[in-house]
């Protein structure tokens, strides 16, 4: 069946130049249009020490796509590498570069052969989406940039996680620092590469973890398996992002049966963290409960971290109920059953439809017909808000794309995170008073 | 120009005006080489991300009230929010229903094609969206794999009983974005423009995002005539009747060229050609030359001696506090020259001039106003650069002269001049400058910029700057690559002209 794109939630493979951004130090080489950056750029947040403008671009043109475009390449690295203050480079195909055939391969080995950090990922856009070029470019990394060890150097309670794809997700960054105060209470040391503080030292230790945690449902499966069996190192592929009590002692749990800690040392901390919670809770659980304007039913719009936690929390921490959900990032088709299988997994047995789908039209249709019993719940992204106000819903733009609200460094992940939610929740309810 | 509707295909500013992306030296040097048709293109031999013209052209028809776009491309090339325009048409109390979709194209449609899909989603939109016209965008991919839109387009126009139009988006075919505004026009001039059938008191008015409608509107009312303006906010049906108008005038002569030129040479609708109404005498060329195509030449000195007097002291007086600062300018070409020209007006020392690109032609075969005016009153040492913008250009520019004052006006390109220590002003607005009464407000806003320098002071002194000290030492255009070969040889003489070129610059211009 043809493909139907109304409403884009994601962009393309490329768009793992934002995950290489997202690591101080690195620098995407984009092979590819002299277009393809901006296209792909966050809509904030995305001037850091190196923005889109200045990522190393072959500027694609039609010189190449008659004649090849490997000596572009050549040069453009070459240039690069003169030019730009980073350690290192990881050079990102884009469709018409693949579909003329370069050899990136060999262009690459070159410079890596005179010692230049440079490494590459095939991400052409017609290849997969933003979430898969994530992937893609990782492992590229874990490959190609990371050296061997011995098994003894390992380093015992070091962690490496891992979870969303940077700036594809907006919360990206306070999500990841959430997850390692997490990890952290527990005694273990989290290690991550993304964002403020990390990099490429922290990228450098990645080989010497004694255990490797993945956060998300599929993105960035392949490349964390990859990296496990290169390194020999245990993965807990947790699927669900914690959000609130319930579901973050779930995960510290998890976490503390994994790394073999003692059950009663994570029972002691999961029960701070939740006194700390329920304080809040119990606090402003009446308006909670007496809230006029909201009903209990709800539906998630997004993609499958964001539809499955967000799920996750409403049926299990606030006790709310899911209407049909809806996963939009095109989640591949071998992740799918798993995925499902979480969303039928809620407490007393409520079981959670969902339906992966990428055609906005064809979602808001179905949501037009779906019984909220009373005012709906939507939690989605910006296109959704026309959607919501046509059903006198409550819309909580959660979900990418984001254009109404600027993230800096706020987290829905974690206890903490399941406060932020019911902030936002419960304001989107509040705000539709007209003063 | 001649234009030729009978085929989708636009080409290029490169091909079609000889359009240049790279070069470096001074005013005096580039209008001796125009002259004498010497102008070369200088490549690259290292870039950084820019722009695609398909951003610009989609850009551009997206903003029309109520049609349909179809973007046969995979899912980067279409991300595209198009929530601007809703905004603009609840400023004028209406609607705006344009969608977008896209074929989302995958590794199997590379191999098999899906042209079917493109097909589909035309009919899907047609049904779901009731678009008064649908634009179907091609892609890099699409162009490579060899998709066949045309063949599609004319068959399936016929048969929904609205314009449906094929627009070559290949990014690859140009390195001038512009291109795309062209691929526009072109798809409007083909598809919605119909012959006249009787001439009304209307001037059409080519701009971006209008946010000057209500004044532009007061304007022309003054001289009986009505703006219509394009393409925010229009519609298929009054697209349909531009060739009716009296002129067409633009906010830019990059933006405006071909639309301008094709009804002229399609219609006889008169094009404005004066310099642009950014600044004092921009405006008043361009609004007694509109009144003279519209004859009302006596109600535009009216106009314009009620604007000097409510104006000219309040500029005045703030000139006195912002003269003499000294500026560097890296703004698309319809602007660059058009900004230098008011920053002289206000006594402000434009130090470097740097173009994206460079139409040494409009569609008329003519220099473009702008840049003919800027010859004409400034020194002929002032340096330009056309830099494609290449941020590492404009960086080593900024280092070199350390100007007060940056002015730019693409997305994210004002923060890296910030971070140098140089206080920048976005010209974001189109409107910015416009007329007497922008004139003041950007005199104003550069006055704020200078005398609150606190956050560009507080962000340069924490940042790290992203190019190596080797790349700050060497000069812009040093990784062009005529001048690579150049390095071969021994120093040559001519360099060390344009150095003592580019010092002298620095120092007051009469102008």
């Amino acid at each position: 069946m043809a493909r139907v794109l109304d409403q884009p939630r994601y962009s393309c493979a490329l768009g793992s130049m934002n995950t290489i951004q997202s690591i101080p130090g690195a620098i995407p080489i984009l092979h590819a249009g002299p277009g393809c950056a901006a296209k792909l750029s966050a809509f904030a947040g995305s001037s850091g020490k190196f923005s889109p403008l200045l990522f190393p671009c072959s500027s694609v043109s039609e010189r190449e796509v008659v004649f090849g475009g490997a000596d572009k390449l050549r040069s453009t690295i070459d240039n690069a590498l003169k030019v730009i203050d980073a350690q290192l480079f990881v050079v990102l195909t884009g469709c018409t570069s693949e579909l003329i055939g370069d050899d990136i391969g060999e262009v690459v080995s070159g410079f890596r052969k005179n010692g230049s950090p440079v490494v590459y990922a095939n991400t052409p856009g017609f290849k997969g989406n933003n979430l898969e070029g994530h992937g893609w470019a990782l492992k590229a990394i874990f490959d190609q940039y990371l050296p061997e060890i011995k098994q003894s150097e390992k380093r015992k309670g070091l962690i490496n996680i891992f979870a969303s794809a940077p700036q594809a997700d907006p919360y990206w960054h306070g999500n990841l620092r959430e997850l390692e105060r997490l990890v952290a209470s527990l005694g273990l040391t989290p290690n991550t590469i993304f964002g403020y503080g990390r990099g490429i030292p922290s990228l450098k230790n990645v080989p010497y973890a004694e255990f490797n945690l993945l956060v998300s449902p599929w993105v960035g499966l392949e490349a964390a398996e990859f990296l496990s069996e290169k390194y020999q190192t245990p993965l807990l592929h947790y699927p669900v992002l914690p959000i609130g009590a319930f579901e973050s002692t779930k995960f510290l749990k998890a976490v503390g049966e994994f790394a073999k800690l003692d059950p009663s040392l994570v029972t002691k901390v999961t029960d701070e963290f939740e006194n700390e919670y329920y304080y809040f809770i119990e606090r402003y659980a009446d308006l909670f409960l007496e809230m006029r304007i909201l009903s209990k039913r709800f539906v998630v719009i997004g993609d499958a971290q964001y539809a499955l936690a967000f799920t996750k929390f409403l049926v299990n921490d606030i006790g709310m109920f899911p209407t049909t959900q809806y996963v939009t990032d095109r989640t591949p088709e071998q992740y799918q059953e798993k995925i499902r299988n979480e969303f039928e997994s809620l407490n007393y047995g409520i079981k959670a439809d969902v339906q992966f789908l990428t055609d906005g039209y064809d979602i808001h249709n179905r949501i037009k017909e779906a019984d909220f019993n009373g005012f709906p719940l939507i939690i989605g992204a910006s296109w959704d808000k026309s959607l919501a106000n046509e059903l006198r819903g409550n819309f909580v733009n959660l979900a990418s794309p984001i254009i109404e609200k600027v993230i800096i460094n706020s987290s829905v992940a974690g206890y903490h995170g399941g406060l932020k939610i019911l902030e936002e929740i419960y304001s989107a309810g509040l705000s539709r008073l007209i003063l | 120009m001649k234009i030729n509707l009978n085929t989708s295909a636009v080409p290029t500013r490169e091909n079609r005006l000889g359009s240049i992306t790279g070069y470096s030296g001074t005013i005096g040097d580039l209008m001796e080489k125009v002259e004498c048709g010497s102008l070369r293109n200088s490549d690259r031999c290292f870039s950084q991300s820019s722009l695609c013209l398909s951003g610009c052209a989609m850009g551009l028809l997206g903003s029309i009230r109520d049609v349909a776009l179809v973007w046969h491309a995979p899912a980067g090339c279409q991300s595209f929010t198009n929530v601007l325009g809703d905004q603009l048409a609840r400023n004028i109390n209406q609607t705006f229903d344009t969608k977008c979709v896209g074929t989302d194209l995958s590794e199997a449609d590379t191999v098999f094609g899906a042209i079917d899909s493109v097909r589909a989603l035309i009919y899907r939109a047609f049904e779901q969206y009731h678009p008064n016209a649908i634009f179907v965008a091609s892609s890099c991919v699409a162009g490579v794999i060899g998709e066949d839109v045309d063949s599609i387009v004319d068959e399936i126009s016929e048969e929904l009983g609205i314009p449906v139009a094929s627009v070559h988006c290949e990014g690859f075919k140009s390195r001038i974005w512009a291109s795309g505004f062209d691929i526009a026009d072109h798809a409007v001039l083909q598809h919605i423009v119909k012959p006249p059938k009787e001439k009304r008191r209307v001037v059409n008015f080519k701009n971006f995002f209008e946010s000057e409608r209500k004044q532009i509107t007061e304007l022309f009312a003054r001289l009986d005539v009505t703006p219509q303006l394009l393409y925010s906010n229009s519609t298929v049906e009054e697209l349909s009747h531009l060739s009716e108008s009296l002129a067409t005038v633009c906010i830019c002569g990059t933006l405006g060229t071909y639309i301008g030129n094709g009804l002229e040479e399609l219609y006889g609708v008169p094009y404005v050609r004066t310099i642009n109404p950014m600044g004092m005498a921009g405006f008043e060329a361009w609004y007694r030359e509109i009144a003279k195509l519209v004859d009302r030449e006596e109600a535009a000195e009216e106009v314009l001696r009620e604007e000097r007097e409510k104006y000219l002291p309040q500029i005045l007086e703030l000139k006195k506090e912002i003269e003499g600062h000294t500026a560097v300018i890296g703004m698309g070409p319809g602007y660059t020259y058009e900004v230098a020209r008011v920053l002289q007006e206000l006594g402000i020392k434009v130090v470097h001039a740097a173009a994206w690109h460079l139409d040494h032609q409009y569609d008329n075969g003519k220099l473009p106003p702008a840049l003919d005016y800027l010859n004409k009153t400034s020194s002929s040492n002032i340096t330009l650069s056309v830099a494609d913008q290449q941020n590492f250009e404009i960086v080593n520019i900024l280092n070199r002269y350390k100007p007060d004052l940056y002015f730019s006006r693409h997305p994210g390109t004002t923060v890296w001049a910030i971070k140098q220590g140089v206080t920048s002003v976005f010209v974001a607005d189109e409107y910015l400058i416009f007329g007497y009464k922008g004139t003041l407000n950007f005199a104003k806003t550069i006055r704020d910029n200078l005398v609150n320098r606190s956050f560009e002071k507080n962000l340069a002194a924490r940042v790290k700057l992203p190019y190596t000290d080797w790349w700050y030492s060497q000069q812009s255009n040093a990784l062009f690559e005529q001048k690579l070969e150049e390095e071969e040889k021994p120093e040559t003489k001519e360099s060390e002209t344009n150095e003592a070129q580019a010092e002298k610059a620095l120092e007051p211009v009469e102008i």
